[in-house]
């Protein structure tokens, strides 16, 4: 079935003939397929999960697009090398810092609810290079709608960290304006952000403006029906946005294989608009990938489904336990592939770094650190009347009276003295 | 200049002012274009306003709601109408999780000017979730608003007045007074939208109501009148915010209550309204506030509705029962 049969969209240009993606835009459902059979002779990253899947497909998982080997060697690639060709030595030192510093943002969070500071925190660690590599990938101009573990995307975007901090500490339920960095709040109801991408995203083609949107999602969230739905706004209404499925293996306790019995980035292929698989832990190739996605967007040919094929390294949230779940050998193979390890092992190799490079960002790590512990400590409650502020924008009868109310309860206490009778 | 029209086209001459005044304004929904809606409530504005301004939309509540909330972001005001009150629960999510709390989520830095439209109610013989009441589901949740007309000229205000709202609305319409005629004057100057009006005055019982329950309860004081029973009828227009204030005015006159709507009876509006008033009114109700609507049962076929909606004889013996306190 071809898109035009499917969608009330023409594509501008046809994107297909890339290594690992499907269902773009002229191919039919039948070549598509095949092309990724023809991929996942040559790349496959990781043994199918069950013997039932292998069978099913009778082949290894299909191809991921690399441009970073784990041991840290860059792999040509025809297609993507240009989305990355112009990225100097500088820039490969400032993905670096970015992953690092939000590694070390990551763990200070984490040691900050260990002692209390915090109620909750989503850790991010081994997704560092998706979120950098996307999130440089990205203008100002761009809109992103994040899950709630996008800490690395809103470092790129000029969040400070220490805001994102407020909604785990449980002084507020979001915390920043969403239009000084086109970076919308968290969201913690599983895909509903998607639909809010693509809403955003029809409203950038209305005004004719070339931004591009991209919504942020997790392989659980791949079998939410919002998720599902904004794959059939976005491609219907041929929405300048990326979908940006970070598949880090699990949904809290539940292994992809519970999600969905092809590879998320094929789902695209129903829907008329290409997915990709990309290895998300390589920075570049990240970088590469998501550019390739918005510069579409931006051209006006749609939507593009990218799945960051990733490993969360660390528990669900600070409330989980991994080990009733996972073995330890599991997340012993994906270390072996670091984001951080496999591109300072390129800095290194290609002469780009030196001692004084790591000192220094060691150093700048550290500071991070300090703040943030000392930003969160000095954190105030938030005042009570806090309850009804905002509720609504024009302002709420019921609101106002039980204010009031709530004010008078609060004055009774005044003349309370001190310690009881 | 009044003019007299149709409730439905009383809303659609209002969504052609929102979508000639302010650019920002899009009608989304589903069949509301080409077909201009299943009650013709959105006839002829795609032709006029294009396909880019009046949007056909896949047949998805929670992609309708979620875009829209979406496009409130970029600036934009959307009116999205769900097809039937049965046919909004997939959008329930997008409208409790995200629509009413994105405005405190963001400290009150971004606003969610998206208003709902919902035909509702029974009383047209329809099939299965075509008949439904489910206001008080939605004036539960803080973060949003919840209006509902009764006849023509303030469904044409109301809507304006909704459209320019700052603050998610969801707006119910009451499908089986469409085709009710009134008067409807686009020169006016519309009261606020959240107070009530007291559409007939009396002395003895008051009688609350909103959207289509508001007729019947004109229908119920004059009936009374004949039986030398003096009653007053409040048009309540708004669920939330309620007009407690209006409405403790008037039993502070009548001293009897009683609350009429569709939506069964178990912790409906009307047990809100009940509560509150006895405590703002305990000592001059002379009777317990009386409530009419549905029952705790499945909305029904068709052929027993009249049996499960309030109608005037069950208005009627509840005012008697309310009067022999």
């Amino acid at each position: 079935m071809t898109v035009e049969s499917t969608a009330a969209r023409k594509p501008r240009r046809s994107a297909g003939g890339k290594a690992g993606a499907t269902g773009t835009g002229t191919e039919t459902a039948a070549e598509a397929t095949g092309a990724a059979a023809e991929a996942t002779g040559t790349g496959a990253k990781r043994a199918p999960r069950t013997t039932r899947a292998a069978a099913r497909k009778g082949t290894a998982e299909p191809q991921l697009v690399q441009l970073l080997t784990p041991e840290g060697k860059r792999v040509k690639n025809a297609e993507y090398d240009p989305y990355v060709a112009d990225v100097t030595p500088d820039e490969l030192r400032g993905l670096y810092r970015d992953m690092v510093l939000t590694r070390r943002f990551d763990a200070e969070a984490t040691s900050l609810q260990r002692q209390g500071e915090l109620g909750l925190w989503a850790s991010l660690l081994g997704q560092e290079a998706a979120q950098i590599g996307s999130g440089r990938a990205l203008r100002d101009d761009d809109y992103v709608f994040p899950t709630y573990r996008e800490h690395g995307v809103a470092w790129c975007r000029g969040v400070d960290p220490a805001n994102l901090l407020g909604m785990f500490r449980g002084v507020n339920n979001g915390g920043w304006d969403p239009n000084s960095n086109n970076f919308h709040l968290y969201t913690i109801v599983i895909g509903s952000q998607t639909l809010h991408a693509t809403g955003y995203a029809m409203g950038v083609a209305k005004d004719g403006a070339d931004s591009a949107v991209i919504a942020y999602f997790g392989d659980g969230a791949s079998s939410q029906g919002d998720v599902a739905e904004s794959f059939t706004f976005s491609a219907v209404y041929n929405a300048p946005v990326v979908f940006f499925c970070q598949n880090n293996q699990w949904a809290i306790s539940e292994p992809t294989e519970k999600q969905t019995r092809v590879p998320l980035y094929q789902r695209a292929q129903g829907y008329g608009f290409p997915g990709v698989r990309v290895d998300g832990n390589d920075v570049l190739g990240c970088l590469a990938v998501t550019k390739w996605a918005l510069e579409r967007a931006r051209r006006g040919e749609g939507p593009t489904l990218v799945e960051a094929y990733t490993y969360r390294m660390g528990a669900h949230t600070t409330s989980d336990d991994p080990t009733r779940y996972r073995h330890d050998d599991e997340r012993a193979a994906w270390e072996a592939k670091d984001p951080i390890l496999r591109l300072r092992r390129f800095l290194e190799a290609s002469n780009h770094t030196d001692e004084g490079f790591f000192a220094e960002l060691e150093a700048e790590s550290e500071a991070l650190g300090r703040r943030v512990r000392e930003a969160v400590r000095s954190m105030p409650d938030p005042d009570h009347f806090a309850i009804f502020e905002n509720v609504y924008a024009d302002g709420h009868a019921l609101v106002d009276e039980e204010r009031a109310q709530f004010a008078a309860y609060q004055a009774s206490f005044a003349d309370a003295p001190e310690g009881g009778n | 200049m009044a003019e007299k029209m149709a409730l439905a086209k009383a809303i659609n001459e209002s969504l052609r002012k929102a979508l000639e005044s302010d650019p920002k304004v899009l009608v989304m929904g589903e069949d509301v274009g080409k077909l201009g809606g299943v009650f013709r409530v959105t006839d002829g504005l795609q032709k006029d306003f294009g396909e880019s301004r009046v949007i056909d939309t896949p047949l998805a509540e929670s992609g309708i709601v979620g875009t829209a909330i979406g496009l409130a972001l970029r600036g934009y005001r959307p009116v999205v109408e769900i097809q039937f009150d049965g046919f909004v629960f997939p959008a329930y999510d997008q409208i409790v999780t995200q629509l009413a709390k994105m405005h405190a989520r963001a400290l009150g830095k971004i606003k969610m000017p998206v208003v709902i439209r919902i035909p509702y109610g029974g009383g047209i013989g329809a099939v299965e979730h075509h008949s439904e009441s489910p206001e008080s589901l939605f004036a539960h949740v803080a973060g949003l608003k919840v209006v509902s007309p009764s006849n023509a000229g303030d469904a044409y205000w109301m809507m304006q007045q909704a459209i320019q709202s700052d603050d998610p609305v969801i707006f119910f319409e009451p499908k089986r007074r469409y085709w009710d005629k009134g008067e409807v004057d686009p020169e006016a100057i519309p009261g606020p939208l959240h107070k009530a009006r007291v559409v007939r005055e009396g002395t003895d019982l008051t009688l609350v109501a909103y959207g289509p329950m508001v007729k019947l309860c004109q229908e119920a004081a004059a009936a009374a009148a004949e039986e030398g029973k003096n009653l007053e009828v409040l048009d309540l227009r708004s669920v939330s915010p309620l007009d407690f204030d209006s409405i403790q005015a008037s039993v502070e006159k009548t001293r009897r209550l009683v609350v009429v709507h569709e939506a069964p009876v178990f912790f409906g509006s009307g047990a809100e309204i009940a509560a509150r008033i006895t405590e703002r009114c305990f000592y001059h109700l002379e009777a317990p506030v009386l409530r009419v609507g549905g029952y705790h049962a499945p909305y029904p076929p068709a052929r027993l509705e009249d049996e499960y909606l309030p109608g005037l004889d069950r208005v009627l013996d509840t005012v008697d029962r309310a009067l022999a306190y």
